[in-house]
């Protein structure tokens, strides 16, 4: 008989996986975006923003809510600051039709 | 939601973080991905507001840090990049922190068992350690990046060991805290301490040049971070985005090192640099060199059929992107053939360089890898190396030096070399570099940015 399985050996499983997964999506990012690859892993890092709101989300304010309020704040930063200055790099690679008029 | 939906939901966000990944494959579908990054953080923070109760307060610090974060990003300069990284490593690491805390505090809100179990122990101690050595490392890269900290590498004697003996301690109070029957938060908090510490001492030997392997580094253990929560609150989503995060760290971590020829275990170890200052390799008398002007460079370029240009981090202290820019245009208007090589670890964190010429609207065709460009080098008839050195250094192919087997862009291959450099100083790694003196070198003392305004307009 086989019992259930513990749920931290799913989530090694999980892990395992996607470590992979980034290996491989990872070694094709061209090295010219290396720069805007950090910026947005760092606004993808930022996905702890989940676990700061659920640690600000119980109803019953106690001092750990107003931690998880700090966080929520500081991963937000993140978030908002990754994404678009992502964006603002990567539109830059975008203006490549400027070599007309040279 | 039920538990069912609000894990599908997770899923589908997990998913949208690889194609924001697999996205930067190339510049044409990198706006897409990053479009595709913003949406799975939208249904992650949309579905997670749906088992929350604060609304008001969350949503409230999530405008306030929205704000904040979108006028950094803003108005940050793009020679400011590597600091504005670092930064943002850094809030990763500490609301890894803040949140462990919580979770120890008050497991039930996140879904955890009243009494935690060692398992869940084990891993909140995982993602509390990474995240408060995140935060603390970062900082210290951050004041290292931002000059408010000299790069110098800070070494004592016996650093090792004391970095040995607080991890070990740390592990120690680490065991009291899994085995304690009730939430020992002495345990917790001294763990934790310790952790803040470790991070400050283990950064502070890195040296300047080895930035861009600290901020990979970090990159990566901020992912890792992520991951640790991820495992302590029991979600998948949170340990496939950090396991992202963290691979993509360590890669870049590794071709940085490659790039330097170093073993990654000595950048950790740091002190590169420390020693490099009287290492230089030299018999010690003055040899000599030709200096030239911007004019003569600048004639030297023009008659020229093809130009490569090799930047360094010096054209990103002297903001001179744009005027290089210029130099490329009115080069290619007289029919030059202009080109640039990146060496990978130009400037000070991973594809700086390439931020920086894009931001001069230089076309990205233009701009080649090492080993895209280095075999053309030989049949190049100028190259302008501005405020590079140790990366355009032939000792890298003489066995003995510090810097062998370092791969090096071959500008000493090219017909005339031309160097803009402020002074004869030696670079990062304290080399002396035999480039400068060759017959066929030019030397343009002076600030980058002000030397390649000259040469536009001599040319």
């Amino acid at each position: 008989m086989i019992g259930e399985i513990d749920p931290t050996i799913i989530h090694l499983t999980v892990f395992v996986l996607a470590v992979f997964v980034g290996y491989h999506v990872v070694w094709n990012v061209t090295p010219a975006l290396h720069t805007p690859l950090m910026s947005v892993t760092n606004a993808i890092s930022s996905i702890i923003l989940v676990g700061a709101m659920l640690a600000a989300g119980p109803a019953e304010t106690d001092w750990g809510v107003w931690l998880g309020a700090a966080a929520v704040v500081l991963a937000s930063i993140n978030v908002f600051g990754g994404f678009l200055v992502t964006q603002r790099m990567l539109e830059m690679f975008r203006k490549k039709d400027k070599k007309g008029n040279a | 939601m039920s538990a069912d939906l609000i894990a599908l939901a997770y899923l589908v966000a997990a998913v949208f973080f690889i194609l924001a990944l697999k996205g930067l494959s190339s510049p044409l579908s990198a706006r897409r991905g990053n479009v595709f990054g913003m949406v799975g953080m939208a249904i992650a923070v949309g579905t997670t507001l749906t088992i929350t109760e604060n609304w008001a307060l969350i949503l409230g610090c999530i405008a306030i840090g929205g704000i904040i974060g979108s006028i950094v990003a803003q108005r940050v300069q793009m020679t400011a990049m590597p600091e504005l990284v670092a930064f943002m490593h850094s809030l990763v690491g500490l609301a890894a922190v803040f949140i462990a805390i919580a979770a120890v505090n008050n497991p039930v809100s996140f879904g955890l068992p009243e009494i935690l179990p060692t398992g869940s122990k084990l891993e909140l101690f995982l993602g509390t350690f990474i995240g408060a050595m995140t935060w603390s490392g970062s900082v210290i890269a951050f004041l290292k990046l931002s000059g408010r900290m000299s790069g110098a590498p800070v070494v004592f004697s016996g650093q090792h060991m004391v970095n040995l003996l607080l991890a070990l301690v740390m592990i120690g109070f680490g065991l009291w805290f899994f085995f304690s029957e009730t939430t020992n938060w002495t345990a917790f908090i001294a763990m934790t301490a310790i952790a803040f510490l470790l991070g400050f001492l283990i950064i502070i030997p890195i040296g300047g040049a080895d930035m861009p392997v600290v901020i990979s580094m970090l990159n990566s253990y901020s992912g890792w971070a992520a991951a640790g929560i991820g495992f302590s609150l029991g979600n998948p989503m949170l340990i496939i985005a950090g396991s992202l995060v963290g691979s993509s760290g360590a890669i870049l971590s590794y071709i940085m090192c490659k790039a330097m020829n170093r073993p990654f275990l000595s950048v950790i170890l740091g002190g590169f640099g420390s020693d490099g200052g009287s290492q230089t390799v030299g018999d010690g008398t003055q040899k000599s060199y030709r200096s030239g002007s911007a004019d003569d460079a600048a004639f030297l370029m023009s008659n020229a059929d093809s130009v490569i240009i090799v930047p360094g981090y010096g054209l990103a202290v002297a903001r001179a992107q744009h005027a290089v820019n210029e130099l490329a245009e009115v080069l290619h208007q007289r029919g030059v053939n202009v080109r640039f090589a990146i060496h990978p670890v130009a400037g000070r964190m991973p594809g700086h360089m390439n931020v920086l010429l894009a931001e001069a609207e230089i076309p990205y065709e233009q701009v080649l890898e090492m080993e895209e460009i280095n075999s053309d080098f030989s049949n190049t008839d100028v190259v302008l190396v501005l405020g590079a050195n140790d990366v355009v250094n032939p000792a890298a192919n003489v066995p003995g030096s510090p810097i062998y087997g370092m791969p090096i862009l071959d500008a000493h291959k090219a017909r005339t070399v031309i160097v803009v450099k402020r002074s004869m100083a030696a670079g990062y790694a304290g080399l002396d570099n035999d480039l400068f003196y060759m017959e066929k070198t030019m030397m343009v003392f002076g600030d980058a940015k002000k030397v390649v305004e000259d040469m536009v307009k001599a040319v």
